[in-house]
């Protein structure tokens, strides 16, 4: 009985474990495709709920959340990569980031950190605006690290690709990066933090009457949404091989905005479904812009279908489902 | 003394243009909480409009392309806003986002990503001078076409009924609900406005770059978009105020910064936005009726 209730406590953690799990132990024994498929999807799935410790619990939107995977991405490429490398592609690289020679699992460590605290410290200015300003500011940082990223040639190599990140991020380091991410959302959401931006969120007035500190739970869910977000950033990097600073803009801020909400935004299954669901569909859409062989006849669709399918089923989702796939709730113990 | 008069002149063609598609967003924002971000897209849309009407008399050409953004504008209400009015501001975010992902990547189908030139108007980029000034017809036609549009919204918005109509329902939706206001007409009115505004951006635009791309009207919604931020949020006046700040700041950043740090100029120019939102939260103007009320 002890036993049962304690799962049950866990349960929206552990059901999703599970799933995550089974998803990585069957696309391991799958083709390579279907390996990296899935590692890219669990990178968005980390960069989703990395999201969702901010934007789901304290209902307010964050357009600068690419600006941590940036930041990361390309610390961790400057301490990963070979000396050697380093000094052709970026000769001008300040010294001990020329002569540095970090193993993955700490660089990432030390990028995640890194971008946190950048986070930690824009946060106390911005985190006491409310609703749409600091949406709209968090969105003026994401344009500034990406126009200095995008120009400070000497260390980014600008908007030109830059090449040679130590590949990492197969599905296995991926599936745990997803576990990590998925424990540290659910044990924050169920933490007396968690509770008090949760309600903060659903009447914020009332919160402040009750005696929150809305500034400060905010600025403590966006310090630790950033360092998971910056971990989604990095596993990128590692997972292409290749940072390109166009990667890192309006694009994924839009588009893990966008599953967060297809999911259920205010639900970590929804933070969790939303990228899956949308990784999958993408897939599905891949293969049919590839085109299928009959015979001699090759048909295949033009480039575009893909985001255009994408876009027509996030449409539909909202219009019929305004709540996300989960309507925002968790997943139920199915023994009750 | 005359190149600051040049500066000012570039300040007011670049600003004329950011204030225009500020009003586009600021008016749809105003009336029901929905920040339009596929307003962009009906400026892209206007654009390759006047790439297939090319060759047609060119008022013509302009008439034509105005009705179909219009249209445009109305359509995507009916279909994709509609359903999503009145739930909450991040889902329609996420709707008008979707939108525009959608339409971006439509024409990336049916036209393909890469930037097409275009040249609407040879005429407009002749060179006129002018007491010592030399600058281009197209800022005299960019001027002329902003402030006409400013004119007849402001007496539109001031002296019809129906213009009435549509600033009590910015200003408080639900009264003005109550006092009779057809709410779906007036929504469908201030998309049809918000589509012709978009539709003068793209012509004003297409003629300026000459280039047309699908992803062209995303920057400039994003300018637009923080132009009605830093104007006060609700306020069409702010809108308009906040597109020409941001217009001369981005001149002025250009034109005075050294030239080792020119290519971060857009990171000043956001750096400064942030000072003048923690300076006044609600923007330059504040608008009562988006203030929470407990």
């Amino acid at each position: 009985m002890e036993f049962t209730g304690a799962i049950r406590r866990v349960w929206p953690f552990l059901s999703l474990a599970l799933m995550v799990v089974l998803i990585g132990v069957l696309a391991s024994r799958g083709s390579v495709v279907i390996q990296r498929t899935v590692a890219d999807a669990f990178v968005k799935v980390v960069m989703v709920v990395g999201l969702y410790i901010f934007v789901g619990n304290s209902g307010v939107l964050s357009f600068g959340h690419a600006s941590f995977m940036t930041i990361a991405a390309y610390l961790s490429a400057w301490l990963t990569m070979l000396p050697r490398q380093k000094q052709m592609i970026l000769p001008e690289l300040w010294p001990f980031l020329a002569q540095a020679h970090v193993p993955f699992v700490p660089a990432a460590l030390i990028a995640a950190t890194a971008a946190a605290v950048f986070a930690f410290i824009i946060g106390i200015p911005l985190m006491r605006l409310s609703g749409l300003a600091a949406s709209i500011s968090t969105f003026a940082i994401l344009a500034i690290i990406h126009t200095v990223y995008g120009n400070w040639d000497s260390m980014t190599y600008g908007q030109g690709a830059l090449i040679g990140l130590p590949l990492h991020s197969d599905v296995w380091v991926t599936m745990v990066w997803v576990l990590i991410t998925l424990a540290a959302a659910f044990l924050y959401q169920q933490s007396r933090f968690g509770i008090a931006l949760r309600a903060s969120r659903e009447d914020e007035i009332a919160a402040r009457a009750a005696g929150i500190n809305v500034f400060v739970q905010r600025l403590i869910a966006f310090t630790l949404s950033a360092f998971f977000v910056a971990i989604g950033g990095v596993l990128k990097g590692h997972f292409l091989g290749t940072l390109w600073i166009a990667d890192y803009y309006l694009e994924i801020t839009f588009l893990s905005i966008a599953m967060l909400v297809v999911g259920g935004r205010t639900s970590l299954a929804g933070a969790v479904l939303g990228p899956l669901v949308i990784a999958a569909l993408l897939e599905l859409l891949r293969l049919v812009e590839v085109g299928v062989t009959i015979g001699t006849f090759r048909l295949s669709a033009p480039p575009g279908l893909r985001e255009t399918g994408v876009a027509l089923f996030m449409l539909s989702i909202l219009l019929f489902k305004p709540k996300g796939l989960t309507g925002g709730r968790e997943i139920p113990w199915p023994w009750s | 003394m005359s190149i600051y008069i040049q500066y000012i002149i570039d300040a007011i063609t670049v600003g004329g243009l950011y204030a225009l598609a500020a009003l586009g967003i600021g008016l749809i924002f105003g009336i029901m909480r929905l920040i339009n971000f596929a307003h962009g897209e009906f400026i892209m849309v206007g654009g390759y409009s006047l790439l297939l009407l090319l060759g047609a008399w060119t008022p013509v050409a302009v008439l034509t392309m105005c009705l179909v953004i219009i249209l445009l504008a109305v359509a995507t209400e009916r279909i994709a806003f509609r359903p999503v009015r009145g739930s909450d501001p991040a889902t329609m975010l996420v709707t008008s986002f979707a939108l525009s992902f959608f339409l971006q990547h439509l024409f990336v189908l049916l036209f393909g990503a890469r930037p097409k030139g275009i040249d609407i108007a040879p005429k407009l980029m002749e060179y006129v001078v002018f007491g010592g000034l030399r600058f281009p017809k197209l800022h005299i036609v960019t001027v002329v076409v902003t402030g006409g549009l400013l004119l007849g919204l402001a007496l539109f918005l001031k002296r019809t009924d129906f213009g009435i109509q549509m600033r009590a329902a910015a200003e408080d939706f639900k009264m003005a609900r109550v006092l009779g206001v057809r709410a779906n007409l007036v929504i469908a009115a201030a998309f049809a406005i918000s589509g012709l505004l978009a539709a003068s951006v793209s012509v004003l635009f297409v003629a300026q770059t000459g280039t047309l791309s699908p992803r062209m009207g995303v920057q400039l919604v994003l300018v637009a978009f923080v132009s009605t931020i830093v104007g006060g949020m609700g306020s069409l006046v702010g809108a308009v105020l906040g597109g020409f700040f941001v217009g001369a700041l981005t001149v002025a950043l250009q034109a005075l910064l050294p030239a080792n740090i020119r290519p971060f100029w857009e990171a000043f120019v956001f750096v400064i936005i942030i000072l003048v939102l923690l300076w006044r939260p609600q923007g330059l103007l504040r608008v009562r009726a988006v203030q929470e009320r407990i």
